[in-house]
């Protein structure tokens, strides 16, 4: 049975210098599922995500082998304008970033900075990825103001608002509930569920309920390599290496 | 037992009286420092206000000098001493915080870099009577400007540009990388985020170098002495090549080679004080603007 898939990495090696992070990763990601990606700290999953939207070019030293393909075209290839990859892959931090501009515009500013002038479009749009967010009711009223007034829990939700506006088809997601309380994590849970409708979402996860919560697919990973990967009910209950047990289980790691 | 515990209880005691003891008084001796500081410029300034109070006065103000300097107001040199310090930012300020950019957000680090940072560090260290010779050798001599309010403020443009390059850098560096990475993460380029994200933040890190070295250029006569400044202008510049009369020198002048020196003395108090009263007034502008610009952010 063949399967379409939104991402493909084969065989992809990253280093830090002369330090190797990853080590001939492949893995394949299906659309509109959630993926993802769990291991101990240093394991590399954060220093894969980062190679899909390319974030890692801005560590100078840091290189990369192999091949990412999002649908039909290399990530990596010279011909590849980085800025509209990001457009096409948005990503949301481990801790919330919003700017210290207003929530109005902390959510348009990757349309205007993508040259939408419209008004009006920018409006609605600004709306819609609010109400996506389920931020919009808590907003509303107060849009022109500080994004930094809002609670941690609220800004990381501005943040996936601003990442949707520019409608991505594949979203990042680093670690998204790490830095919130239980309550807020809740909800930044039930959002991801709403949302892989609309994207291929691939998350980062220290916590491994979430990732059995939150995943139709998880990766594990350990020491820069991929070490398992496959659907999550399997992975969490039937899982087919001793190492992944071992980490799920919480014997390590 | 209770032996021990006795003497574990009377050497902690004797040893935390002394420490007690050295904090105390080194913290004592870190406030009188600090006092030092604050006692100098209260000595300085109200020295300075008490002889000079008397002489301020509307014509002091608003009149030239009459009398060969011993009576009459400093319009002119007000007025030069504007010009220098605003030509100045006006032509240092675009520069300092382009380089403090490429350097700060752009350049990739190596030896070119390093040697730029070096050459920049080294120009802060530059004695400002080496920037006057150095204004009178090029921009007056060589560029033929002559002895200019255009010499004057290229002149104190250099030598505020360190200042203002490492006050930016300063400001972006405080610049958390999260703004950057959550403004490329969107599709912004290099440069719609340095500019829509990075610069707005860092503006009142900016704007306080801007003023610093405003008041360094307002104040400083030995830049100005061989490039722009002279003893006496009839009326007030009209153009850029025009010699003028400015503060500092105004001051050092009357001090050292008038034709009446002690008949002058109120007149050098009362120019002294303005000057430090323009200078901290425009320190005080760039707080409050400053402070409005972070409220405005939060």
């Amino acid at each position: 049975m063949t399967e379409d898939y939104k991402i493909r990495a084969s065989h992809l090696n990253f280093y830090y210098g002369n330090a190797q992070a990853l080590y001939d990763i492949s893995i394949n990601i299906k659309p509109s599922r959630v993926t993802a990606l769990i291991g101990p700290s240093g394991c590399g999953k954060s220093t894969f995500l980062r190679c899909l939207n390319r974030m890692n070019d801005l560590i100078p030293i840091s290189r990369v082998e192999g091949e990412i393909m999002l649908d039909n075209i290399n990530i990596n290839d010279p011909s590849v304008d980085v800025v509209m990859l990001r457009r096409r892959v948005g990503m949301v931090f481990q801790k919330p970033n919003p700017f210290p501009k207003s929530i109005f515009e902390n959510v348009a500013y990757g349309l205007k900075v993508n040259g939408v002038k419209d008004k009006a479009f920018i409006e609605r749009r600004v709306e819609e990825s609010l109400k996506k967010a389920a931020l919009w009711d808590e907003v509303k009223d107060r849009i022109h103001q500080s994004a930094l007034m809002l609670s941690g829990g609220q800004q990381q939700r501005l943040c996936i608002a601003r990442a949707m506006a520019v409608e991505p088809e594949v979203l990042l997601m680093d670690e998204p509930a790490s830095a919130l309380d239980p309550i807020a994590t809740q909800k930044i849970e039930d959002l991801i569920g709403e949302l892989k409708q609309y994207y291929t979402i691939i998350i980062v996860t220290h916590n491994m309920q979430q990732a059995a919560r939150v995943s139709d697919m998880t990766a594990f990973f350990y020491m820069g390599k991929l070490i398992e990967m496959d659907e999550t009910d399997t992975l969490f209950t039937r899982p087919g290496l001793k190492q992944t047990e071992d980490y799920i289980t919480g014997r390590f790691g | 037992m209770t032996d021990e515990k006795t003497i574990i209880e009377s050497s902690f005691d004797r040893v935390y009286r002394k420490r007690r003891l050295i904090q105390k008084s080194l913290f004592l001796l870190f406030r009188l420092a600090a006092l030092i500081n604050c006692a100098g410029l209260f000595l300085v300034v109200s020295f300075i206000a008490l002889k000079g109070y008397k002489a301020i006065s509307w014509e002091f103000l608003t009149q030239p000098p009459i009398d060969s300097m011993t009576k009459g107001g400093i319009l002119p040199c007000i007025v030069g001493t504007l010009c220098l310090g605003i030509g100045s930012i006006i032509v240092a300020l675009p520069i300092g915080v382009a380089s403090a950019i490429y350097l700060n957000e752009y350049a990739s680090p190596g030896r070119f870099l390093r040697l730029i940072r070096l050459g920049i560090s080294n120009l802060a260290g530059v004695p400002s009577v080496v920037f006057g010779l150095f204004g009178f050798a090029f921009f007056v001599v060589y560029l033929k400007m002559g002895e200019s309010i255009l010499a004057g403020v290229l002149t104190l443009a250099s030598l505020t540009l360190p200042v203002i390059i490492g006050s930016t850098e300063e400001a972006l560096k405080s610049v958390p990388d999260t703004y950057r990475e959550a403004s490329l993460a969107l599709g912004a380029t290099r440069w719609q985020t340095i500019y829509r994200v990075v610069l707005p933040a860092a503006l009142p890190g900016t704007l306080t170098g801007a003023i610093l070295g405003l008041s360094r250029a307002a104040g400083e006569t030995a830049p100005i002495m061989f490039t722009a400044a002279v003893f006496f202008t009839p009326g007030l510049p009209g153009s850029v090549f025009d010699k003028i009369m400015a503060m500092p020198y105004h001051i050092y002048v009357l001090a050292t080679a008038g034709t009446n020196i002690e008949a002058t003395r109120p007149l050098q108090y009362g120019t002294a004080l303005l000057l430090i009263a323009m200078v901290l007034g425009m320190n005080l502008v760039a707080i409050i603007w400053r402070s409005v610009l972070r409220k405005r952010m939060k």
